[in-house]
Formats: structure tokens, C-alpha cells, sequence
């Protein structure tokens, strides 16, 4: 086997002066860069992806990881990363993997939207003194209600409301599966998520016995694999969710090869040891939307009508439509996945040129449930690429009843979106089940700081609102009234109905 | 003038008098309350509505129309011809004020739909919901055309003047009413159109509104989600609209129609008893697009009484006085003792809640 002419895109680098020969670097790297020479440590810097696990255990502060600085000849045509993939796919005939969102440069349009705030006409309100309101109830609601009334002149519901998810602020975990993640990560999220009262999402790989505790604050997925399907899972969670698509592989399917299929997995997935788990492009009961329906219809008879079903899609060019048609199939909830969305694993090709932005997915399927009169039919799960608080007001200001966090939750474990996810090598525990690396991960440790992370959100969206003059989250959701696009074309703002800003 | 690339910023002063024996007033009396509160104007607007004010015609919508040249008229009574029973129609009397130099072409008419003819668009439709569904499209469709008055026995009477001015020039103390709303407002970025005054209507709702509506993108797109058009140029408007969905379409009574747009604080909900806490909490789910977020005090009116009341947290003043069978409300006290000086009692409503006056049975109408 000849050396990969594929150049590598990291120098790792150790200071021999600084070095203490405490080998803590090769005992931390999951991707085997270092190993030991017998006098010092040797290093493989073409296996190097730049996560900083070294950098950060290095006692001495020996290490530093550059990004090579050399590149092919600069070429305003061909950029570094395309003539690496070919070298790549001619050493391979393969198709080159990657993980997380996205890293071409489209535009951000939530870079590009900016929010109000209130001047003399109307005060702002100060969130450390005045009440302010996060909580979120996501699931169908009727169009209106009726009472009747008591004595003492109380008004008494009549209406019998329909299963909701009840959150705290609105944020919700993105799902993320156990085979994706490691169960340490997924006990992270649950721990959390309950801390916080809110939700996290098994995505598709079943529901583990160590996550059952946390079960009112769990989503369980329905895939096209089915794994770990039977009817306790159903019944397991707050709400079911029927997963369609994904934003960064929308229209194809997952593959978890078997040998990262231990027991663990396997048990967890109802599948043998080894199998691999194949994730099938569409669910093959599901080529149609009146397929749809009779799915949405068979989980909530399996939950007795007691559990919300979220439905969720990758923003794709039609996607208003294919909205609208998942909120008449019955559909409670709607979870839209931008094209800048993360993923444990998917083809680079798919990934960075298929679908749409959240941003436009998002503003086009609130305004088509608006003008077909059933945006109350269905709550809006906005995910794809919510990056601070600030995406997420806007996303909530374009129309998102919630907003789903993948990547930022991960970030708080370590993660430093190297994209290598789809390796299982991650130093992290995070994107791996190799038990040395997964133990790193402790989840009542990192819980903590995602707890952090959603809190101080909470914190940002609170003194947005204040900022505004209002004090409830719902004065916000879908008022794009209250946002502004910075040099964005009239077309796009029409699209996105938003003003320009000074008008 | 583009209606989506507006938004009216204003602030105010109100007041509102109901006799509940249904006792008519001049409008004289309350034009004398409003006209204290000058400060609380800039000249830019000022308007009236009253109920009870033509007896003979009780039984016909009342069309208050402005027009901006007599195009817009023509295209207008065309319309009307074809699907109302127009029983009278005439001028507006107005008087020569030295303030109002310029203003629109004012008329009225006191209407009632055609039954069951072709012209009728739709003719399953309640007379109430044609009659909506013709204001919006007079005032959406019809270049300078605005309904600004459509209810039954009842009137709105605004423009661009101080309050006295508007009222001189609409010859207000030949009129009596057992309802009284009035309003005198400071706009900070106004078109300077008479339909941008208060009181807003449709049917027989009235609002006056004092502040700023914060939550108006959100309302203003859920209205819309109903075949509401927001045409007038202001936040208010989402107000009528909202009562308007509410009370008459959806059925719940003025009080819970209050609690919805001025919501209890999750906090209280929380400790309410298991009944109150889930009408509470489904109020807040369903109408959470409804609710109307910053500061206000508003004025609600309509043929059977009166409603007044604040924001969640009142950031703008209503104070409330009963004398007798008379029941005042308006943004300050002094206005109050202007037309009456020695009330039975005064007193500031709490944030949110809601005074309700309605009419002893059978009085008034």
C-alpha cells in the first residue's frame, strides 16, 4: 500500500523541550496519532482531525495542532478540499464520509435578520425584576375553546385538549441515537433534559434500559430501521416521532456497520450482535402520504391517543407543501431539519448539496399553515443550524413553536465539530461505543454544563424579550413584525416576510 | 399607501361613560371630560362612539364611510346596492370648525343585507359575517374607501383635530347615547389619516386604545389566519378584531375574552385550583397568539355594555369611578371629576383585570 497523496489537513506538533514523556497524548487520541518511539512520543499527523482532545490533556502545553500549511497550489477554481476528495475517491472508489453540519460557505440568513427593540413609545421590560415567560406547549390545538361556567362565575373547560409536551423553555434536545452516540452521551442529554423540564430524543436506535428513568422527559423515534420498536418504547416517552428525513442526508437512509453492534447496541436496537443496522431511504411502509397517515394513526392507537406525533422532515424545495400535508395526515407536530443540520454520518456529495436552509423551510411552511387556516393544528420544531440564542429567536420571531439543538449540546461534551463523527474514534466519548473513550464521559459531569449552556439561553432570550416589551414567549413566536433583513434582496424577504431593515 | 409596511405608533388618552339603566347622554358631556386631557393629544386625532343614537334605524346596520374623492364613493354605493337594502342614506352633518380645514368626503348609511339574491356573494353567510366580510372588502379593495363605522344603533364619529375640534365638527351635542367612548391621540409617526383615529369598530365593537400593541405582528398574522384584513394603518385595529373572533365567533363571554388577551402569569396559573388551572392553561395554549403583549389600557364598547381594562402588568393608566347608575372609566382620575365631581367610588383596575359593565336587562336597546 502506497502513501495517500491526499495531503493532510492538520500538522500535529509536540515540543520535544516541553515534552515530559508522560504519554497521556497517546492514551487520549482516538484516532492513534501518537504512539511511542521507544524515547519520545511518534506522531501520524495524517490521522490527525484537529478535535484538541491532546491539546487540552497535555499537562505541559507540549502540543499545538496547525492546520498544514501546505495546500495545493491556490486556485480560485479548485479549492483544497476538492482536489483532496479526489485523490481520496481515486485511492478508494469510494464515496467520502463526513459528519456534522454542513462547513460550505451558503448563506446564513439568520445572519442576515436583525431584532427590534423597544424606545420611549412602548417601555422594555427588565427580566430580572418583571416576570418573563419561556414555557412552550408543543402538540395540536384546537381553534377554539368553550366553557361552561360554575358557580363563583370560574369559566370551567369543556373542551377536552389534545396530548401536548410540555416545555419550560423552547428548547428541545435534536434526536440522536444510541449507535450514533454513546449511551453516556444520550444519559447526558436525559439528565438534562429533566433538569431543565425539558425533552431529549432517542432518535432511532431504541430506548436503553439506563434511559427509562427519564421517560417524561424522552421523545422515542420511529425510523425506517424500526430498531428497538415494540409497543412499551411507544408508550415509553411524552410523544412519538415519526423520522422522514434527515437535514444533512435528506433522502437516503443510515448504515451502522456490525462491528459497532455489540450487545449493548444490539439488545437496545432488538437486533443480533454484529448485524448491521440498516436504516432503509423511505420507510418502506410509507411511499405515500395516506401511508403516513395510517402510521400516525397506528402509533396513536398503540399509545391510546395520549401522545402527540411529531413527524419529522429535512427541509427540502417543496417542503410547505409536504407540511401541509403531514398536519392533514394528523400530525402534531412538525420537526423540519435545515440543511445545515448534523449527522453522525453521511455522504459529503449529500450532505453539502442537497436540501434547503431552515431559514426558508421554516418561514415557508408557518405562512402555507397560516394561509390554509390549520397553523394551530400543529406545533413547528425548527432544527438545522441554531448556533446561539440568537438563531433561536429568530427562528422562533420567523415562526418556530420550539427549537431542537444537536450540535450546541454536543459542543458542551467537548465536541469540537471536528466532523469525524462518522469514524467512531471520537476522543471525546461522544460519537464512539469503544468503552475506553465512552468513559470519559461522565454524564453527570457534562450534564452540568449543558444545563449551563440552556440556561444561560434562557437567560439571552428573556432579556431579548424584554428588550422588546414583551413578557411571554408566545408575543414573539411568528412575529416576523419584530425582525428586520440586512442586505437581503427583496425577493428573499418576501419570502422570509420580513421588512428591510429601516422601514 | 402600502398597508403592509406601515405600523402606527401612538399614544393617548381615553375615556368611557355607560348608564346601565340605558339613560341617553349627550355627547356634549363627554367631550367636556375629554378636552382636559389635551395633554395627552397632539391634535393629530380624536374620535367618538356612542350607542344608542338612532333609535329609527335600530333595526339597520349603520355605515359610517370616508371617502378620499368620489370615485371611491361611487365604486362603493355600487356595491352596496347590489347586496344591501340601502333604507336611507345622506351626508354626515358636520359643522365648519377652524381647526379642520381639510377633510374626507363623509357619509352614512343605515343598511341591511339582501337576502338570498345573486349579487350576494355568499348567501349561507349570517348577516353579521356579510357585513364583516363587506367592511374588509371596501376597505382593502376600494381605493380610498374606509368603513368606519358598521354597527347597529350605534356610531363612530373621528378624524385629525383636538378633541373639541372633532366634536364641533360632527355636531356630537346633537347626539345621546347610553354608551360614550372617547379618544385624543398623540401619534409619533402618523399618516395623518382620519381612519386612523379611534375608536376602531366593526359591527357594533367599539375599542379606544391607549398604547402600544408589542405582540401586533404575531395578532395581526393569527387575524389574518381568520380572513380578518388589516387595512387602518394601526395596532388597535388587531383589538376590534381580536373581540371580534373571540366574543362573537368563538363564543366565550368579555371576561374570558379579557383573560386571554392580558394572561395570568404562569406562576399564578400554577397555584390556581385543578378547574381554573386548566381553563387557564388551555386559554393560554390556544389563544397564546392572541395574547396582546406590552402597554395598554383600551375601552371596549358594545351595544349591551362596556368593558375596560389594562395590560398584564399595567404600564398604561385606567382609573374607574361608579356614580349611580353611571359607571366612568378614562386614563386619569381628573377627567373624571370634570363631568363628575363627587363619585360614589374610585379606583385604579389591576394589571389584567378586566371591568366588566353591561346593561340591566332589557335597557337600552
Amino acid at each position: 500500500m502506497f502513501r495517500s497523496l491526499a495531503v493532510p489537513e492538520f500538522l500535529a506538533k509536540i515540543d520535544q523541550v516541553k515534552c515530559i514523556r508522560c504519554k497521556r497524548c497517546i492514551q487520549n487520541c482516538g484516532w492513534s496519532v501518537y504512539s511511542w518511539g521507544g524515547d519520545k512520543v511518534l506522531i501520524d499527523t495524517f490521522k490527525c482531525v484537529k478535535c484538541l482532545r491532546c491539546y487540552h490533556y497535555c499537562p505541559e502545553e507540549a502540543i499545538t495542532i496547525e492546520d498544514n500549511p501546505v495546500k495545493y497550489r491556490s486556485n480560485a477554481n479548485w479549492g483544497f478540499y476538492q482536489i483532496r476528495n479526489i485523490k481520496k475517491q481515486a485511492e478508494t472508489g469510494g464515496i467520502p464520509l463526513t459528519g456534522m453540519g454542513s462547513d460550505m460557505p451558503y448563506p446564513v440568513l439568520f445572519d442576515n435578520l436583525l431584532i427590534d427593540a423597544c424606545q420611549v413609545t412602548n417601555p422594555s421590560i427588565d427580566p430580572l425584576r418583571e416576570p418573563m415567560e419561556l414555557r412552550t406547549y408543543l402538540g395540536k390545538k384546537p381553534a377554539k375553546l368553550e366553557f361552561e361556567k360554575v358557580a363563583g362565575g370560574k369559566p370551567k373547560l369543556k373542551t377536552k385538549m389534545p396530548p401536548q409536551i410540555k416545555l419550560e423553555m423552547p428548547f428541545i434536545f435534536a434526536p440522536m441515537s444510541y449507535g450514533s452516540i454513546s449511551l453516556n452521551a444520550q444519559k447526558t442529554l436525559a439528565i438534562a433534559a429533566k433538569e431543565l423540564g425539558i425533552v431529549m430524543n432517542t432518535g432511532e436506535g431504541g430506548l436503553h434500559e439506563d434511559i427509562y428513568p427519564y421517560r417524561s422527559n424522552i421523545i422515542v423515534q420511529v425510523a425506517s430501521g424500526r430498531f428497538g420498536v415494540n409497543p412499551d418504547y411507544l408508550n415509553a416517552g411524552v410523544a412519538v416521532e415519526i423520522k422522514i428525513g434527515q437535514g444533512a442526508k435528506p433522502g437516503i437512509g443510515g448504515h451502522l456497520p456490525g462491528e459497532k453492534i455489540p450487545l449493548d447496541i444490539a439488545k437496545t436496537r432488538m437486533i443480533p450482535v454484529g448485524t448491521d443496522a440498516i436504516s432503509p431511504a423511505p420507510q418502506h411502509d410509507i411511499y405515500s402520504i395516506e401511508d403516513l397517515r395510517q402510521l400516525i394513526f397506528a402509533i396513536k392507537e398503540a399509545t391510546n391517543y395520549t401522545k402527540p406525533v411529531s413527524v419529522k422532515i429535512a427541509a427540502v424545495h417543496n417542503v410547505a407543501a409536504i407540511a401541509s400535508g403531514i398536519v392533514r395526515a394528523g400530525a402534531d407536530i412538525v420537526y423540519i431539519d435545515g440543511f445545515r443540520g448534523g449527522t453522525g454520518a453521511a455522504p459529503v456529495i449529500i450532505r453539502d448539496h442537497l436540501g434547503i436552509p431552515i431559514e426558508y423551510a421554516l418561514a415557508a411552511v408557518d405562512e402555507r399553515l397560516r394561509q390554509e387556516g390549520i397553523r394551530n393544528e400543529a406545533s413547528i420544531i425548527a432544527a438545522g443550524g441554531i448556533r446561539s440564542c440568537a438563531d433561536a429567536a429568530k427562528a422562533i420571531a420567523l415562526g418556530a413553536d420550539a427549537v431542537a439543538l444537536g450540535t450546541s449540546a454536543l459542543i458542551t461534551m467537548g465536541c469540537t465539530v471536528c466532523g469525524k463523527c462518522y469514524t467512531g474514534n471520537c476522543s471525546w466519548g461522544i460519537t464512539t461505543q469503544r468503552p475506553e473513550l465512552t468513559v470519559r464521559l461522565d454524564p453527570e459531569v457534562y450534564a452540568e454544563r449543558l444545563i449551563n449552556l440552556i440556561h444561560a439561553w434562557s437567560h439571552e432570550l428573556k432579556e431579548i424579550l424584554g428588550a422588546l416589551g414583551v413578557n411571554a414567549i408566545e408575543s414573539l413566536r411568528g412575529s416576523r413584525e419584530r425582525l428586520r433583513g440586512v442586505g437581503l434582496d427583496g425577493q428573499t424577504l418576501d419570502l422570509l416576510g420580513v421588512k428591510p431593515a429601516g422601514r | 399607501m402600502s398597508h403592509n409596511f406601515q405600523k402606527d405608533i401612538s399614544g393617548c388618552g381615553l375615556i368611557g361613560i355607560i348608564n346601565k339603566d340605558g339613560k341617553r347622554i349627550s355627547g356634549g358631556f363627554i367631550c367636556k371630560s375629554l378636552c382636559l386631557m389635551n395633554d395627552r393629544g397632539n391634535g393629530l386625532g380624536a374620535g367618538y362612539a356612542a350607542y344608542g343614537i338612532y333609535p329609527e334605524y335600530k333595526d339597520f346596520y349603520a355605515f359610517h364611510i370616508m371617502y378620499d374623492e368620489l370615485g371611491a364613493k361611487t365604486d362603493t354605493e355600487e356595491y352596496l346596492k347590489k347586496n344591501y337594502q340601502i333604507e336611507k342614506k345622506e351626508p354626515i352633518p358636520t359643522a365648519p370648525v377652524e381647526g379642520i380645514a381639510i377633510h374626507p368626503i363623509l357619509w352614512r348609511y343605515f343598511v341591511k343585507p339582501l337576502p338570498e339574491k345573486a349579487e350576494r356573494e355568499t348567501a349561507w353567510l349570517p348577516d353579521d359575517d356579510f357585513v364583516v366580510r363587506t367592511v374588509m372588502k371596501i376597505n382593502s379593495e376600494i381605493d380610498g374607501a374606509y368603513v368606519f363605522s358598521s354597527g347597529k344603533n350605534m356610531g363612530a364619529f373621528k378624524g385629525v383635530g383636538m378633541p373639541s375640534e372633532i366634536a364641533r365638527f360632527f355636531r356630537l351635542e346633537e347626539y345621546e347615547g347610553y354608551i360614550w367612548t372617547g379618544h385624543t391621540r398623540f401619534p409619533t409617526n402618523t399618516p395623518g389619516w382620519w381612519g386612523g383615529a379611534h375608536p376602531f369598530t366593526l359591527l357594533d365593537w367599539s375599542i379606544v386604545h391607549n398604547g402600544e400593541i408589542s405582540s401586533y405582528g404575531i395578532n395581526k398574522r393569527y387575524l389574518e389566519m381568520y380572513g380578518y384584513k388589516l387595512t387602518l394603518l394601526t395596532d388597535t385595529e388587531v383589538v376590534t378584531y381580536l373581540f371580534d373572533l373571540m366574543v362573537r365567533k368563538h363564543g366565550l363571554d368579555a371576561s374570558t375574552a379579557c383573560t386571554a388577551l392580558a394572561a395570568p402569569f404562569w406562576k399564578n396559573i400554577d397555584d390556581m385550583p385543578e378547574d381554573e388551572k386548566a381553563a387557564m392553561t388551555a386559554l393560554r395554549m390556544v389563544y397564546g397568539s392572541a395574547l396582546m403583549n406590552g402597554p395598554f389600557s383600551i375601552l371596549f364598547g358594545h351595544s349591551k355594555g362596556l368593558v375596560g381594562f389594562n395590560d398584564r402588568i399595567k404600564l398604561r393608566p385606567l382609573v374607574a369611578a361608579t356614580k349611580g347608575k353611571t359607571v366612568y372609566m378614562a386614563s386619569e382620575e381628573s377627567a373624571i371629576r370634570e363631568i363628575c365631581s363627587s363619585p360614589d367610588k374610585v379606583w385604579a383596575p389591576r394589571a389584567g383585570e378586566p371591568v366588566i359593565v353591561e346593561l340591566e336587562t332589557g335597557k337600552g336597546q
